[in-house]
């Protein structure tokens, strides 16, 4: 079949990615409702060790984190490539062993942190073993995404291209540095840096993973889908290119806000509180070249589900993006720092920008990709409610309680004895670690019924095959591995 | 050649934007977290701090591989209420022979950088096996199996010693050679319990309060 068409988009090694993304999404939220009802009924583990919180909430987060967020990416990213490239993937097969291999990855790893093997290092939790094959996954996915852009026939490289670079490069470095240990055993090893020197390090990792993955990777999808979705070109091409570099330039900066007031020196905490501060710039800026590209696709807005996810998913970036250098001002981390309010945070970024710009974007894609209608739209507008709703509801919680906490912890009466005893505060939060289980739930079905409808669009249908289109003059590049890509098609 | 050529050409070769994806990006990281791995007030342990011994080792070990910090922290911050309500602030000092640290990023239970002689043995064993034995409204988990299980089992005590000592540790060859024995007879709950009994008993505070004044900030 290839052999007589030379030149189709690899794109089956995309829905595969996109299938395995939405059941880790399943699964991973799953365990993120189970983790919350933990919350309410500690007993809800029966015993049992692999059910047991300190085991199921980083489960939570390597499923929704690794599992969904980055074969989402990787989906994505293959598919956004090709498309800038106007060339099939570079080297397919090795596509298709990273998504294999980093579904393996992910599945085993997740069983490992139900055995307790884990670093304990926030989103760098799996073990040695795995952090290696990691590294060799990393770089494979590396060469197959810069391979197929240096045999592009066009000569930018397009802005989403920039974001999805930065993401496998600047993860790699993170991850390699971050991981650095000596093993004790196959299930055990010990951290090259101890104690604030390896805090220092693993937040910088942290810290970054959620700015090069969470937010630049996820950007990159954004700066491909949103113009294809809203069928208009980005609204400031320059805007985004110097959004682009000062994000990567000042993300690193901003690990130890993580570590303020804690015993790590000054200058690197006040570092980190400027940067932060400074990161805002960019992440608006990005943020008013996404709505200024909507904007005049208001029509189509009404309309169509997969659009209004992206929009809104707009929305709660800026939200995340303008509370992040909030919470990294010393002052008010004091009372942020520990809390919920953390946590509220977060999933306003997870939930709110992670996970609703891919669904919409899927909800794009999973039609195109085998040249159908989506199975319904009314379900998918069900789903946007779901989702909003979730999410709000989410976030409210946990400002709630995180204000709180922050709060009662900290109040002290005039003869400087504490007001409120932990105790007292802990058992006072439970309404709220209520109504975050019902977003949860909400959220958690909404996404129930994305996989159906995705998997009633994919069921029986095979994925068309596209080729690249022609590129038109002064963009159109012809040299080195497109000239190859010629000769083969004539042999 | 003006910014915007130069930038052009970037935009053009995939080679110029990896390398200007990998120096931008490993600025912030050469100036601000490389120094401090060099910075010696961070690795230099306090009068009173030491190494872990086995039994605290395999304590701790379990600590982590039960993820007790996801819930709990183990830093004081210098602030009033903190200090009132845990102990004396965490000094940097006090944790130079933590692989990994432990400071945790959320507090759904209280602080335990100074748990150390808060509470009895006993208090803590019925505690941990079933939280809502003493505190009826505590969300902690209950650890059953930490009873069961024997210490010896947690992992090749000699080994990890002697990967801490190539890491820096002092360990002599005396108390390798004796981890084994020290373990005998502990079930995990005994470990861990022995772990969390030593947690920031070695801070002279009022020394350290010193040596602050007159070095410190
Ligand atoms: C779900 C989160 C959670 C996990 C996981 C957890 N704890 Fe707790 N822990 C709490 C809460 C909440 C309290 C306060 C209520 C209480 O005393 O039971 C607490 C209290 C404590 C206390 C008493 C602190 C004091 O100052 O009164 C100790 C000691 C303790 N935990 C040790 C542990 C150990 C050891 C582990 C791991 C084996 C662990 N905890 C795992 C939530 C957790
Ligand atoms: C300009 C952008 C942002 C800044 C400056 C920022 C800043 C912060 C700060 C100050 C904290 C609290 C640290 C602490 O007290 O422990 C935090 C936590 C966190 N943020 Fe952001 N944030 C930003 C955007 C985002 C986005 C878009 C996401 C996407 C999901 C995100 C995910 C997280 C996560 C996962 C944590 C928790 C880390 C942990 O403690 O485990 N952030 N962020
Ligand atoms: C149904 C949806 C979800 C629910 C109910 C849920 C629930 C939870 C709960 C209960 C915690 C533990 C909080 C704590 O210890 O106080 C948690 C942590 C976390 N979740 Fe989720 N989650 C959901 C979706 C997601 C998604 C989609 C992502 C990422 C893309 C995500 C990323 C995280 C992260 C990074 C943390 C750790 C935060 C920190 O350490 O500061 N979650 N989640």
């Amino acid at each position: 079949m290839q052999r007589q068409n030379p030149e189709i988009y690899e794109d089956r090694v995309v829905v595969r990615l996109v299938q395995f993304s939405v059941l880790w999404a399943v699964l991973g939220m799953a365990a993120g409702v189970w983790v919350a009802a933990e919350f309410l009924w500690p007993t809800l583990d029966f015993g049992q060790f692999w059910l047991s919180f300190g085991r199921l909430r980083p489960l939570h987060t390597n499923a929704v984190i690794f599992g969904f967020g980055v074969s989402a990416l990787m989906a994505t990213g293959f598919y956004s490539v090709q498309r800038t490239s106007h060339v099939r993937l570079f080297l397919p097969g090795l596509a298709w062993f990273c998504c294999y291999a980093w579904q393996l990855v992910v599945l085993l790893g997740g069983l490992s942190l139900l055995a307790g093997w884990t670093s304990s290092k926030e989103y760098a939790e799996l073990e040695w073993p795995f952090d290696i094959a990691i590294a060799l996954i990393w770089v494979c996915f590396g060469i197959v995404f810069f391979g197929t852009i240096a045999r592009r026939r066009i000569r930018p490289i397009y802005i989403s291209n920039w974001f999805y670079g930065g993401l496998i490069i600047v993860i790699a470095m993170l991850h390699i540095v971050n991981s650095l240990a000596l093993p004790v055993t196959l299930d055990k090893s010990y951290s090259l840096y101890a104690g604030a020197q390896d805090a220092i390090v693993q937040w910088w990792y942290g810290h970054n993973a959620v700015g090069f993955l969470l937010t630049g990777g996820f950007l990159g999808m954004l700066y491909y889908f949103l113009p294809k979705q809203a069928d208009q070109p980005i609204w400031s091409y320059r805007l985004s290119v110097v959004a682009f570099w000062a994000f990567t330039y000042s993300y690193i900066w901003a690990g130890p806000h993580h570590l303020h007031y804690n015993a790590v020196p000054e200058w690197v905490q006040s570092t980190a509180m400027v940067m932060s501060l400074v990161l805002l710039a960019p992440s608006w800026a990005t943020l008013i070249n996404g709505v200024m590209t909507v904007s005049k696709a208001w029509a189509k807005l009404k309309r169509d589900p997969a659009l209004k996810f992206i929009v809104l998913s707009l929305a709660f970036y800026g939200l995340a993006t303008f509370e992040g250098p909030m919470m990294a001002i010393r002052s008010v981390n004091v009372v942020s720092h520990f809390t919920d309010w953390t946590i509220g945070h977060v999933h306003s970024g997870a939930l709110g920008w992670n996970a609703m710009v891919t669904y919409g974007t899927f909800y794009f894609l999973v039609p195109r990709l085998v040249g159908a209608e989506l199975h319904s739209t009314r379900l998918a507008n069900l789903h946007f409610v779901l989702a909003l709703a979730g999410t709000l509801l989410y976030i409210l919680a946990m400002w709630a309680s995180g204000v709180s906490q922050g709060l009662l912890w900290l109040s002290v009466d005039r003869l400087g004895e504490l007001s409120f005893g932990f105790r007292d505060i802990m058992a006072g939060m439970r309404p709220y670690y209520g109504l975050r289980l019902v977003a949860g739930l909400l959220f958690w079905g909404g996404t129930l019924l994305m996989a159906y409808n995705l998997f009633m669009t994919l069921r029986g249908r095979r994925t068309v095959a596209v080729s690249p289109p022609p590129v038109a003059e002064p963009w159109r590049l012809e040299r080195g591995a497109a000239g190859i890509a010629t000769e083969r098609a004539r042999a | 050649m003006n910014a915007l050529e130069l930038h052009k050409k970037i935009e053009e070769n995939a080679g110029l934007l990896i390398f200007g994806i990998l120096l931008v990006s490993a600025i912030g990281g050469l100036v601000q977290v490389l120094p401090s791995l060099f910075q010696e007030s961070l690795s230099t342990p306090l009068s009173g701090t030491r190494v872990y011994d086995a039994v605290e080792l395999t304590g701790r070990d379990i600590y982590i591989r039960e993820g007790c910090h996801v819930c709990h922290s183990q830093q004081v911050r210098p602030l009033v209420a903190e200090v009132e309500r845990y102990g004396p602030y965490s000094r940097a000092g006090e944790f130079v022979y933590d692989r990994p640290f432990l400071w945790g990023s959320k507090r759904t239970g209280p602080d335990l950088h100074r748990i150390g002689g808060k509470y009895s043995d006993i208090w803590h064993e019925v505690h941990l096996l079933d939280p809502r034995q003493v505190v009826p409204e505590s969300i902690m988990p209950a650890y059953p199996w930490l009873a069961e299980r024997p210490a010896a089992g947690v992992g090749d005590i000699q080994a990890k010693l002697r990967v801490l000592r190539r890491l820096g540790h002092p360990y002599a060859d005396a108390d390798i050679a004796a981890a084994p024995q020290r373990l005998e007879g502990l079930r995990e709950i005994d470990a861990l319990i022995v772990y969390l009994q030593m947690l920031g008993t070695g801070l002279d505070a009022d020394a350290a309060d010193a040596a602050d004044a007159h070095g410190g900030h």
